[in-house]
């Protein structure tokens, strides 16, 4: 997009990169607020439908459409409290930090072929790398509140961020080893097809460590029935007790945000991401690469199809929330080290020999010598032969220009 | 113009700053700059502190600084025609310095809990039981 | 001087490069100069988080993400699960005495000018980087890790050099990590607290002294 604004409306460079990083960073936080907006909503019908009641029919119409609006602004006009014995400046910073975390594993998210904020080639890695860093928001909310259960909502939860962050690192290096490349978009690209391409069902290894993804996802992000940190019943409303108004919205801004994170994550590694069940683009005869309105049509639809998956993810989320009980610290903690950590690491090593068995699969790994392997990746995409403009496939990512003075 | 001489100063405090103009590009000794500040204040940290803790805070800012430089020696972005990048291997080090630091801040951290769980204090002038 | 500034293309890589680096310098300082020990923790965060943007910037996107994940969502974290662990109310904030803190202060600025003028002194260090660069990219430093070098050698190396991978380093730190975990975890098991020195309480004189 800066290239368009650089090269046809013809503003000055550094004025079209502002340009593109400010409409990039609205879409994302439009994406995070429209869709907490929409996720409350759902959240509270969900639950109503499954408590067997209607949940909110009044305001907006027969459906409640516009409950959540109500109660953003019933938020907006809160009384802004702070406990007495509270750390003012860690009171006040904690929410802020748990949402800028959320809001940042977006910047690497590719909504489709070339949506991205930045198209990083460790994009796997820094998704999961800034999700794990919410959990200080979190133990900052709960040590600044000054209050006895606040802190024990917040060590919890720190505890069961950092512990389910292991077999979530496992549980994604999978996909990571079947594409050979930890951008998402190459990732998402090498699904591209019928959904027999998805790599679910690549092996039975990566089926059961979906699984054990959508486990370790719903325990990073705090959701039931992991939630003991919110435990309503137990700590009244653990980390965020002393939490009102607005700074309260802004926690749940970044719950929603995570959950439609791993979600989405959650498409991109194993459901083909943007690439739909039929390859609609493919029948239509277009393609995605870049260029003209036929092709951004493609892409625009790719974007729909991977935040409905996303949407999809985050609504079995809540069904899973208001159906399961309430775990346990303890039972949380056996979740993860006794469950999910050996199944994680056994799948990871079964679907590495499954790769291996493929025919030539051994053989092709063992005998290349180094020569070789550098020459092919010198030849391969994001290589020096990419730089230098020969040897570029599709999925190719153009070299980066660095800034030049204008003299 | 020679930093080390004494009648030089204000060249080189110019140099210095209109070095970091806004559009000039950034260059290695701009990341150097940075490691310099954040080593010396880990170093500061190590030495004012009393808190067991706040000493390991030091220490990772020293580990930091030092991560900082390797990684500005190994860019190719920042390296100009008479090269100064040691390439991938800045990269490896800063690495290994991360998860050494890693183990490092692990182990410290048992040692201070058990001298709080020890003495009730995290205080480290408290540590003199050998004293004498 | 500021409209020549904004007419001037604003190299935006500088920009965030003085953002970045401000935030790292200012909040180490604060990490020094702070009191409260959850708050020195929390500039700390901040200032690790903002060295990790510098890497960024510096094209080094593995070791960014390596500093978030492992350095603030791992170290850092267990840092602070410590200050937690042994923040009582009278120890939050202990004060050194003004001598000592003069004297680190004079010590750390003199470090500082060292380290500044070797910073400025070689003039291959002040050129920056033009051209066009290949992406970034995690291939050759995981080669490398694995005992492939696949990656150029820097300008003006000899090509009969050898460059050796980083396998053997790579299986160490495993080990190392490994052997340094299981010693820290059994380091700091729970074990009984015994009274704080010089203090007798009513119960402790009870039950026939302290142990």
């Amino acid at each position: 997009m800066a290239d368009f604004l650089i090269n046809t409306v013809g503003l000055p460079e550094w004025l079209a990169w502002v340009i593109t990083a400010g409409v990039a960073a609205a879409l994302i936080l439009n994406v995070i607020a429209g869709g907490a907006l929409v996720f409350i909503w759902a959240e509270r019908k969900i639950a109503a439908r499954i408590q067997d009641r209607l949940g909110p029919t009044r305001t907006g119409g027969r459906f409640g459409w516009l409950q959540s609006l109500a109660d953003g602004i019933k938020l907006l006009g809160k009384e802004d409290l702070m406990p007495e014995g509270a750390d003012g400046m860690l009171f006040q910073l904690a929410p802020y930090v748990s949402f800028c975390a959320s809001f940042c594993a977006f910047i690497a998210l590719p909504f489709a072929f070339d949506f991205v904020g930045q198209r990083l080639n460790v994009g796997v890695f820094f998704v999961v790398a800034v999700l794990g860093l919410e959990v200080f928001g979190v133990i900052l909310a709960g040590y600044a509140s000054a209050s006895k259960w606040s802190l024990f909502g917040a060590m919890r939860e720190a505890a069961q961020v950092v512990s389910y962050e292991v077999p979530l690192g496992m549980c994604v290096v999978v996909p990571v080893m079947l594409a050979g490349s930890m951008d998402l978009v190459t990732i998402a690209e090498k699904q591209a097809g019928w959904v027999t391409n998805w790599y679910l069902f690549h092996d039975p290894f990566t089926f059961v460590i979906f699984w054990v993804y959508v486990t370790c996802a719903v325990a990073s992000v705090n959701r039931a029935p992991f939630d003991l940190a919110e435990a309503e019943s137990e700590l009244v409303a653990g980390f965020h007790t002393e939490y009102s108004g607005m700074r309260w919205s802004f926690f749940f801004m970044a719950e929603y945000g995570s959950m439609f994170l791993v979600s989405a994550l959650a498409a991109l590694l194993f459901m083909g991401g943007w690439n739909g069940p039929i390859p609609v683009a493919e029948l239509l005869g277009l393609s995605a690469g870049t260029g003209d309105t036929a092709n951004y049509f493609v892409r625009l639809i790719g974007c729909f199809n991977l935040m409905g998956k996303a949407t999809l993810g985050v609504l079995v989320m809540m069904w899973v929330r208001w159906t399961l009980p309430r775990l346990r610290i303890d039972q949380v903690m056996t979740t993860c080290l006794k469950y999910c950590t050996p199944i994680a690491a056994a799948m990871f090593a079964g679907a590495m020999f499954w790769q291996l068995a493929l025919p030539g699969g051994v053989m092709r790994g063992m005998s290349r010598p180094a020569g070789e392997i550098r020459e092919g990746w010198l030849e391969g995409p994001g290589g020096r032969a990419a730089a230098r403009g020969t040897a570029v496939p599709a999925a190719a990512v153009p070299p980066k220009k660095l800034m030049q003075v204008q003299p | 113009m020679n930093p080390l001489n004494p009648m030089h100063a204000p060249t080189v405090l110019a140099s210095l700053f209109a070095v970091n103009l806004l559009s000039d590009p950034v260059s290695v000794t701009h990341y150097l700059v940075v490691g310099a500040i954040l080593f010396t204040a880990g170093i500061v940290c190590m030495t004012v502190k009393r808190n067991a803790l706040g000493v390991l805070m030091g220490i990772e800012l020293v580990l930091n600084g030092a991560n900082v430089n390797f990684v500005a020696f190994s860019s190719p972005y920042l390296q100009g025609e008479q090269t100064a990048s040691i390439g991938l291997d800045g990269q490896a080090i800063a690495l290994f310095v991360i998860l050494l630091a890693a183990a490092e801040a692990a182990v410290a951290l048992a040692i201070t809990l058990n001298f709080y769980n020890n003495h009730s204090t995290v205080d480290i002038d408290q540590a003199d039981d050998l004293k004498g | 001087m500021i409209a020549s500034m904004m007419l001037a293309a604003i190299n935006w890589h500088s920009v965030l490069f003085l953002v970045f680096a401000g935030l790292a310098c200012a909040f180490a300082v604060a990490v020094v100069v702070a009191d409260n020990i959850v708050r020195m923790a929390f500039y700390l965060v901040l200032s690790l988080g903002s060295t990790a943007g510098l890497f960024f910037l510096a094209g080094a996107e593995f070791i960014g993400s390596m500093q978030l994940m492992i350095y603030v969502g791992g170290t850092l974290v267990l840092l602070v699960f410590g200050v937690m662990l042994t923040a009582q109310a009278p120890f939050i904030s202990i004060k050194t005495s003004t001598n000592d803190r003069v004297l680190a202060g004079v010590v750390g600025a003199a470090l500082l000018v060292v380290l500044l003028q070797a910073a400025f002194s070689v003039e291959a260090w002040r050129r920056p980087g033009v051209g066009e660069v290949a992406n970034p990219s995690a291939t050759p430093l995981g080669m490398a890790l694995l005992g492939v070098r696949v990656d150029d050698p820097p300008a003006g190396t000899s090509p009969s050099l050898v460059r050796s991978g980083y396998l053997l380093p790579f299986e160490i730190v495993s080990v190392h990590l490994l052997v340094v975990l299981v010693g820290a975890a059994y380091l700091a098991r729970a074990k009984r607290r015994r009274t704080p020195r010089g203090i007798e309480t009513a119960d402790v004189a009870a039950s026939g002294g302290p142990r």
